[in-house]
């Protein structure tokens, strides 16, 4: 029963040996974000709310967790080039005679520029929150879509 | 004007968690924020679990163990590409042990915006009674 004891603790948990390796390599590219697939920390990082940034051939999606924020809080602009998200996380008081044991969650407020990595139409983005989870869709210019060329 | 409201919010990287329990599915398990209070009655616990929806929350209470679970669908669509990635998306696992006797019976859980608010109600102790001596 050694064997278990040893092998079961969570701190040391050997379950995978490229799973550990997927782990530090992660952690690795938070501390110096040089990860070659993706632009991590060149746009601006370290700014709330993080973002994940997407496309498609016609389309740009930003993603972001503002988990108990009310849509009237967001406040959205948008140019051709930019995009910028401000607004607040507002966190009720609990009445009194509350202790609290534990608290992680904070409000304030937040403000985000975001460049988009090509020119958009700035009067078709689309923006919606589901589950806590603000999703935009910004449609690139028409001018820099890619366009089908047929062969006479 | 000078509430909490107005402070300036920070990025704060999710936490990646290991569990006791080895995972049958793989992916990222992330330990989700929360604030705990309790009042006269009850022990409330509220955490952030953006992406989760009410179908895909598990919530357990077995000998004073709450292990709250959060499965996080999918939903980036199939052409799109990644340009910058600031955050990873995974599901949500955290436990608690309590002290207190709960009311399993009238325990309270809902999901608004991303947001787990579970109320759990104490055990109600025998209240004081004051006995009333009537004259015959």
């Amino acid at each position: 029963m050694i064997y278990r004891r040893i092998y079961n603790t969570p701190s040391v948990s050997f379950r995978s040996a490229f799973e550990q390796l997927d782990r530090m390599n992660r952690q690795f590219e938070q501390l110096f974000g040089d990860d070659p697939r993706v632009g991590r920390g060149l746009l601006g990082a370290g700014v709330f709310p993080q973002i994940n940034l997407t496309e498609d051939t016609d389309k740009f999606y930003v993603r972001a967790e503002l988990p108990g924020v009310k849509t009237d809080d967001i406040e959205m602009q948008a140019t051709s080039k930019n995009l910028s998200i401000s607004g607040k996380r507002k966190i009720e008081v609990e009445g009194e005679g509350v202790r609290y044991h534990r608290r992680e969650r904070e409000a304030g407020k937040f403000s985000r520029i975001i460049a988009m990595p090509t020119e958009i139409d700035p009067d078709r983005i689309e923006a919606r929150m589901q589950d806590g989870i603000l999703t935009i869709h910004i449609p690139k210019a028409d001018a820099v879509k890619p366009r089908q060329i047929t062969i006479n | 004007m000078f509430g909490k409201d107005s402070k300036e919010l920070k990025v704060r990287e999710k936490q990646e968690v290991n569990t006791p329990a080895e995972q049958t599915k793989p992916g990222l398990l992330f330990t989700p924020s929360v604030d705990i209070f309790e009042n006269d009655n009850s022990l409330v616990l509220l955490a952030d679990l953006p992406g989760v929806n009410a179908k895909a929350l598990n919530i357990d209470l077995r000998d004073n163990t709450l292990t709250i679970e959060g499965e996080v669908a999918p939903f980036e669509g199939a052409n799109e590409k990644d340009i910058l990635v600031e955050y990873e998306v995974g599901k949500y696992y955290r436990q608690f042990s309590l002290s207190e006797v709960i009311d399993q019976g009238k325990i309270d859980a809902q999901l608004k915006d991303g947001v787990l608010r579970l109320t759990l109600p104490k055990v109600e102790k025998a209240a004081p009674r004051t006995i009333s001596v009537q004259d015959s």
